[in-house]
């Protein structure tokens, strides 16, 4: 909670991407990027999540799995990832960039500094 | 302040519901754990090798006393619980050591059962129960050399195979003419008595222990018949039984052992039990994989969770003795409306004996070549109706069409430990071996979640399981009967097809609150299922969910490693034109198409699209008047056909046409898994119609029906169902061929495994015996394809689901 509340502050690119509505709950969308591909995520309850569009396993496009839970299965070899934090399920190993999003009023805001879990955020 | 939680029994059924408990939930409990033993948790199913000298008492180590002290556990290590008094909620230990609970967990296992003859407690006569047993037994192995085991049990046997090893001279004494009399039959114990004595065991049989002679030590054993035999070590191994002393003295109510309810309670509602210690309507249990299937129930209730319910296990048993195989599971001696179905081959050792009743497993004896023991004892849980295996049966799993791996089933044992045993994953034997001593792994699906092997094709999960059971020494936890759809529910997948009827739920939400899944949505396994078997009982009625579909449904293509997609046009009965062809050609230039491919499905594969270009290139493909081939779904994918009478000039029948009519009804049809058919013009079979899910072989007389082949993972030649006269009939069979097996098979079961599940007679009572039933079948097909024939890429091409291929936004 700490790490994400400093995020917020310290990030300051944040760029609106959208209405919520248009993420399919439980899905995804993909917002191309000049460095790649972010898959930003939607679940049952709104919660929204941004990860890099890159399987940590087999780089497979995490945006085409199946979200359930606070997760996402891997299209390509079911790998689950923590939407959260980025990182495998155990027992695989392995963990995909963060990138901080936010909502507010219906719209989506994402900040395209990625974090990698385990990382201190502090300068 | 957190309940405490006490677990009295530092042993394998405790610890297992201690680590389940804390696999859900980690921090409801402060948890105290004692044990008699001055050691951390090991496995006890080990002590045979540790016994013989192929392991160290370090290598059946599974919870050291550093991991206790990880896991914030409390451990009293060699502290026996001498009291519970209940009233105060607490349990003492003879050093006068104690803790309060508000719950309580009771494993004390079982103690061997000494039989009451004089000299029983003289020094030099141990029981097998514990590694401090077997450091007796070892040391007696070094100075002495004469040692005499009481009981020709599997303990017994163990023990003695053990001493022998370790040099010295041992003899086998049993009450019984017949050694394991509740595993073996007479023909059974006769090879494995053999086999011993060629090892250098002796046996008498049929003799009962008087006495036990010595002062200072054992110096020899006396018999009712007054005959002697000297020893230097006695070892008792007649039986065991449940240890109930503690809970007893607390007024728990006990018969053989603790009674406990089907949530592992005792009458004390707050004193759980499991494992050896207890009674479950009328059972007790000493092997591990009950005890294991007791610590999920257990863990689940202590994690309040409350739904779990254990019912009770089907066991089986195997020999831990090097270089003897032996296996033993259910009813094996024939009663009354039994057959038995027997192979006995004395020159090689082998020796196999399935017990059937109504034509399902009952009971199986094996010795000599045990590799289809997990396989029968599968059937036999499942109640699997084997008259169609009958013939094959005793030949084994590898004797069913199993092409595709029908050779390396060999003996696991023997394979080089660079054997690749997983094809999918590239996870080879000494991968798999290492994981399961180093991380400790009991059961399939733990094998699966830390090496992937057998985690995508499934193929080679027979394989797995034997190296489970030859790493483990054969006591390893089999996979439940009752096997629930995912983890995200306790339901079976035929459970919740049912109550999907029954109860008219007609959307996922109104399954997973009725049914009270575990998880908030599911999970990729879960929800697919239930979209198919909602939309397999509501035709019309429910609104397919995209979000519970895998990728390549939800955007009608299939996905490739790079994340691009492929396109595969429907190209009828594989039968196409020129212009066809041109308009192909010119899409796949139009599009910059990189790959491609002719299929094995007489079809064209166009790879490497871009996901946004699919729908325009859909558009395109529609306008030259192509539909969906469904190359990517869980549905008909191809009929495929040879050119028949037309041209053949063996051509018996128009087999193209009958083809075309046939994919014309089906396509569009959503199934539990990929589903293939084929028509071939005459019985030479061009089209390989007899390894389709459903395939017809033209004859001069008509035509002939077979359903279940596969070409796949595991080759499986089709079962004939019946002939036919006209193309009509032809429809009309697969239409209910197609209906009953979307209505009944599992999600993701083929034809092939459900026609072996459900049995062949089934299938022809359903699509053949039963006129009415056929048609009726046949018309919910029909009716059903009302709907599904919608060709999705024409939808999409015109704007349906646009999200889907598009990106959200574009940043920089």
């Amino acid at each position: 909670m700490n790490t994400i509340k400093k995020v917020m502050q310290i990030a300051d690119d944040w760029t609106e991407i959208g209405a919520l509505d248009e993420i399919p709950r439980q899905g995804a969308r993909v917002v191309k990027c000049a460095s790649g591909d972010i898959a930003v995520f939607r679940t049952l309850n709104d919660e929204v999540f941004a990860l890099r569009d890159c399987c940590p396993h087999q780089g497979g496009p995490l945006s085409q799995g199946m979200v359930h839970g606070r997760e996402v299965t891997c299209p390509l070899h079911d790998w689950k990832i923590h939407l959260d934090t980025g990182i495998a399920v155990a027992p695989d190993e392995g963990c995909a960039a963060r990138y901080p999003v936010r909502v507010k009023s219906g719209r989506v805001f994402l900040s395209l500094t990625a974090q990698v879990a385990g990382t201190s955020t502090s300068p | 302040m957190k309940e405490r939680l006490v677990l009295v029994g530092n042993g394998m059924a405790g610890m297992r519901a201690i680590e389940e408990l804390l696999k859900i939930s980690s921090d409801i409990y402060d948890i105290a754990v004692f044990g008699a033993e001055p050691h951390g948790n090991y496995n006890r199913i080990m002590l045979s090798p540790v016994l013989t000298g192929e392991k160290k008492f370090p290598d059946i180590m599974l919870n050291d006393i550093a991991w206790y002290a990880e896991n914030g556990i409390t451990l009293h290590a060699g502290k026996e619980v001498e009291r519970i008094e209940r009233g105060s909620r607490k349990v003492v230990a003879r050093d006068g050591t104690s803790a309060n609970y508000d719950r309580l967990l009771l494993a004390t296992g079982s103690v061997p059962f000494i039989i009451p003859v004089p000299g029983k407690d003289l020094p030099g006569v141990v029981t097998f129960r514990d590694i401090n047993d077997v450091e007796a037994m070892l040391g007696a192995a070094h100075h002495h050399k004469r040692a005499v085991v009481i009981g020709g049990g599997l303990l017994g046997l163990e023990a003695a195979n053990g001493l022998l090893r370790q040099g010295m001279d041992v003899t086998v004494v049993h009450l019984l003419d017949t050694l394991m009399e509740r595993q073996l039959d007479r023909a059974a114990a006769d090879l494995l008595k053999a086999a011993l004595e060629e090892r250098g065991l002796r046996f008498l049989m049929q003799v009962q222990t008087e006495a036990i002679l010595g002062d200072a030590r054992v110096r020899a054993v006396r018999f009712r018949d007054g005959t002697e035999i000297a020893a230097d070590l006695v070892v008792m191994a007649v039986g065991i039984r449940p240890n109930i002393a503690l809970a007893k003295s607390a007024g728990l109510y006990c018969e053989r052992g603790v009674v406990v309810s089907d949530t592992m309670q005792t009458y004390d509602p707050r004193i759980y039990a499991l494992g050896e210690c207890v009674q479950h309507r009328g059972q007790t249990y000493g092997l591990v994989a009950p005890l294991f299937e007791q610590a999920k129930v257990c863990a689940n209730h202590l994690a309040e969770l409350g739904f779990a319910r254990y019912t009770g296990s089907m066991s089986s048993t195997k020999l831990k003795v090097t270089g003897i195989d032996l296996f033993s599971a259910g009813d094996f001696q024939s009663a009354e409306g039994c057959e038995e179905i027997v192979l006995k081959d004395a020159g090689r050792g082998v020796y196999k004996k399935v017990v059937l009743k109504n034509n399902r497993i009952c009971g199986a004896v094996m010795y000599g070549d045990t590799l289809d023991g997990s396989w029968y004892f599968q059937l036999m849980r499942d109640s699997t109706d084997v008259a169609n295996l009958r013939e094959k049966l005793l030949f084994g799993q590898a004797h069913l069409g199993d092409a595709g791996h029908g050779n390396i089933r060999s003996r696991v044992a023997s394979m080089l430990d660079s054997t690749e045993i997983c094809g999918c994953n590239g996870v080879c034997k000494g991968a798999i071996v290492k994981a399961i001593g180093d991380k400790k792994l009991f059961t399939l699906d733990e094998v699966r979640a830390h090496t992937k092997a057998s985690s995508s094709c499934g193929s080679c999960t027979g394989l797995v399981e034997a190296l489970l059971a030859s790493t483990l020494g054969g006591d390893y936890s089999m996979t439940p009967k009752k096997r629930p759809m995912c983890t995200c529910t306790d339901h079976a997948h035929d459970e919740i097809r049912s109550a999907i009827l029954d109860l008219e739920m007609k959307s996922i939400r109104a399954v997973m609150d009725r049914l009270e899944w575990k998880s908030p949505d599911g999970c990729n396994k879960c929800r697919p299922a239930l979209n198919f078997y909602l939309l397999t009982a509501w035709p019309g009625e429910y609104v397919d969910d995209n979000q519970a579909r895998f990728i390549n449904e939800r955007a009608h293509a299939n996905i490739q490693r790079d994340g691009s997609y492929s396109v595969v046009p429907r190209i009828w009965g594989g039968e196409t034109t020129p212009a066809q062809l041109k308009a192909i050609a010119e899409i796949a230039e139009k599009y910059r198409v990189p790959t491609v491919h002719i299929t094995g499905g007489q079809r064209i594969d166009l790879l490497g699209v871009v996901k946004e270009n699919l729908p325009a290139m859909w558009g395109d493909l529609s306008a030259a008047g192509f539909v969906s081939g469904h190359a990517y779904g869980k549905a008909i994918r191809t009929v495929k056909t040879c050119v028949g009478r037309n041209w053949c000039r063996f051509g018996t029948q128009d087999s193209t046409a009958v083809g075309i009519d046939l994919e014309k009804m089906a396509w569009g049809a959503w199934m539990p898994h990929k589903v293939k058919l084929a028509v071939s013009g005459c019985p030479r079979n061009c089209a390989e119609a007899t390894i389709k899910d459903f395939g017809v072989v033209c004859v001069d007389s008509g035509y002939e029906l077979h359903i279940g082949g596969n070409g796949g993972v595991k080759v499986r030649v089709t079962d004939f169902l019946c002939g036919v006269k006209t193309p009509h009939e032809v429809l009309e069979y697969c239409a209910a061929f197609l209906q009953c097996y979307r209505e009944e098979a599992h999600y993701l079961e083929r034809t092939a495994p459900w026609v072996e599940r459900v049995g062949l007679a089934y299938v022809r009572q359903r699509v053949v015996e039963d006129e009415s039933g056929r048609k009726i079948l046949a018309a919910r097909f029909r009716y059903s394809q009302q709907f599904a024939q919608v060709d999705p890429w024409a939808e999409r091409a015109k704007g349906v689901d646009r999200h889907e291929f598009i990106p959200l936004k574009r940043v920089g």
